[in-house]
């Protein structure tokens, strides 16, 4: 009962409560610089997804052995071999789209998503757990990486999935929609400003979905909920 | 200091926020009927468009945010922003860019960060900037002004022209050419003089381009009404014209092949006016005190030559302003006022630096 209790906390957790892109903001680097298509935020998502399984699992086997004052080094070294490994396979079956990703498929390396997952769980934790937590804590950057890639998409180019086949294969060269016509192009929204103005409307999203939930708890168990508070641009509240 | 004896009663006059706006409305006009004579129908749809679209986003962002919609609508704020905006952009530019410019203005640059008084920056420069960057053709085509059309031909009537804006019908030849600061910046390797001798746009002794430089004078004259009439200080305009003078001074190298143009040019071709004394001069997102707006000032026209004597763009005022926007808490930082009943200036306090501390 205990147990499956903790495995609903830790994929809450991953996928919603503490989402590395949307409340820890933790790897915005990628998240900002490759997310201007589906195509392209599925591969470094996936690789990032990979990368964080593969990290956690690893750290969590060794952390009884290694001690504490050359942790981050021993981290960033298993890191550094998943992302390697990662490029490699990556080099091997879709070298179009490691070629588009570029240098942001070695810089995963430096997303301190995965550092801290290794730092803040898996060092702490069984293999079982720490295996859990890196794919929930992958799937939330995946899916986040997704929902942007596709607003982006759909908003700067007026396409959705774009060169697939790139990762399915040729047969999903026809996946291509495109609502708007083919020569709409909305460039900011291609551009790094287009990501931080939709990542932060994500943010906005998720934050005022939480809180619409925490009231309407509130106003089930009967406790009075403050209504909204009026921002002061000038003096502070103390 | 010989003070000027006033007998009470002192009369005081009211200057609130609507009164302010539409004083800045009212001085937008003399440029607005030079724009309007020299580019046709295209300014004033431009201004139409856009204030129908500012008002209209202003009510519904406001009416999402529960904040009283009249008040707000009422203080004129966003028409202000509605009008720079139309008289920043090309005329006859396709009304979905003018739509877009002026929903990003209001919900993305000022309401979402909380209305007037709370953005950090210029609301009618960051759409303006929005549209110049996501549709860089529609943004480059600019109006031929009215003496320089071809024979026998002239500036489609308001029927034309709202077929070009709203239906997406060609424009015929010949009504839109490059702008004075375009020619500059692509005709590189020409002498001033060459340039100034090929192009008709320099025609009868023009300085800055036809059509361009009356514009700018008449941004300028309700640039000073609004002077006079103490709506802001002379810090912001002459620490940006004066940096603008001085670095066209600097660069200006004889008018050989290498000069990015006159100082009489910089100053009165593109949006120099304009943004010296309507943008810059937005009480909320340009510095506080006197000393600052002469940095802040100084600092965009300093900017503003930079881009457009060695960027990719031909006229830079509202990269230039945001830009400055950015400083322009910093400067404010150092630059706090000598308090009444104080010898020295303060500095500013661990509080006023970091509002977390």
């Amino acid at each position: 009962m205990m147990g499956k209790m903790i495995l609903k906390q830790i994929t809450h957790n991953g996928l919603w409560y503490n989402n590395p892109a949307l409340v820890q903001l933790l790897g915005l680097c990628p998240l900002l610089a490759v997310t201007s298509t589906v195509v392209n935020a599925l591969g470094l998502g996936l690789a990032t997804l990979l990368v964080l399984i593969g990290s956690n699992i690893i750290v969590s086997l060794i952390r009884q052995h290694v001690s504490d004052a050359v942790r981050l080094p021993v981290f960033i070294m298993i890191i550094a071999t998943f992302v390697t490994i990662t490029e490699l396979l990556m080099k091997a079956y879709t070298f179009d789209l490691y070629q588009i990703l570029g240098i942001f498929v070695p810089l995963i390396v430096t997303n301190c998503a995965i550092l801290g997952r290794a730092e803040a769980f898996a060092s702490k934790n069984t293999l079982g757990l720490a295996a859990l937590d890196g794919l929930m804590m992958g799937l939330g950057f995946l899916l986040v990486l997704l929902v942007l890639g596709a607003s982006r998409e759909l908003l700067g180019q007026g396409s959705l999935f774009r060169d697939m086949h790139l990762l399915f294969g040729p047969a999903a060269e026809a996946w291509l929609i495109q609502p708007f016509g083919n020569d709409y192009s909305f460039l900011v929204f291609v551009l790094p400003p287009g990501a931080f103005i939709v990542t932060g409307f994500l943010i906005a999203l998720k934050n005022s979905i939480d809180q619409n939930k925490n009231n309407r708890d509130k106003r089930e168990r009967g406790q009075p909920v403050k209504g909204i508070k009026r921002v002061r641009t000038t003096g502070y509240i103390r | 200091m010989n003070y000027k004896q006033i007998s009470s009663p002192q009369i005081h006059k009211r200057q609130s926020t609507d009164r302010i706006m539409q004083l800045v409305l009212i001085a937008t006009l003399p440029g607005a009927l030079i724009l309007s004579y020299q580019f046709g129908w295209g300014v004033l749809l431009n201004l139409f468009i856009s204030t129908l679209t500012c008002i209209v986003t202003e009510a519904l962002v406001l009416k999402l945010r529960h904040r009283p919609i009249n008040i707000h609508l009422g203080d004129y704020s966003a028409v202000v922003t509605a009008v720079l905006l139309g008289l920043a952009l090309p005329p006859l530019v396709p009304w979905w860019v003018v739509v877009t410019a002026a929903i990003f203005s209001i919900l993305i640059a000022k309401q979402l960060y909380g209305g007037l008084g709370s953005n950090p920056f210029n609301p009618a420069m960051v759409g303006y900037v929005v549209v110049l960057i996501s549709f860089p053709v529609e943004m480059t085509t600019w109006v031929t002004p009215i003496s320089l059309l071809p024979q026998g031909v002239s500036h489609p009537g308001l029927w034309d022209s709202g077929m070009i804006v709203f239906a997406g019908s060609v424009p015929i030849d010949g009504i839109t050419g490059a702008t004075p600061l375009d020619l500059f910046k692509h005709s590189k390797g020409l002498m001033v003089e060459q340039i100034y001798n090929s192009n008709r746009l320099f025609d009868n002794a023009s300085i800055a381009g036809v059509g361009w430089e009356w514009a700018n004078v008449a941004f300028l004259i309700g640039g000073l009404a609004l002077l006079k009439a103490r709506i802001f200080t002379w810090h912001g305009p002459v620490g940006m014209l004066g940096s603008l003078t001085l670095m066209s001074m600097l660069f200006w190298d004889a008018g050989s092949s290498s000069s990015p143009g006159s100082p009489l040019m910089h100053l009165f071709s593109g949006a120099s006016m304009l943004g010296a004394f309507f943008i810059i001069t937005d009480p909320v997102s340009s510095a506080t005190s006197n000393r600052g707006r002469l940095i802040y000032g100084a600092l965009i026209g300093l900017l503003i030559y930079i881009i457009r004597a060695w960027g990719s763009y031909p006229d830079a005022v509202a990269f230039a302003v945001l830009l400055g926007n950015f400083a322009a808490p910093f400067i404010d930082n150092y630059t706090l006022p000598r308090t009444y009943g104080h010898s020295q200036r303060r500095r500013a306090t661990a509080k006023e630096t970091d509002k977390n501390v």
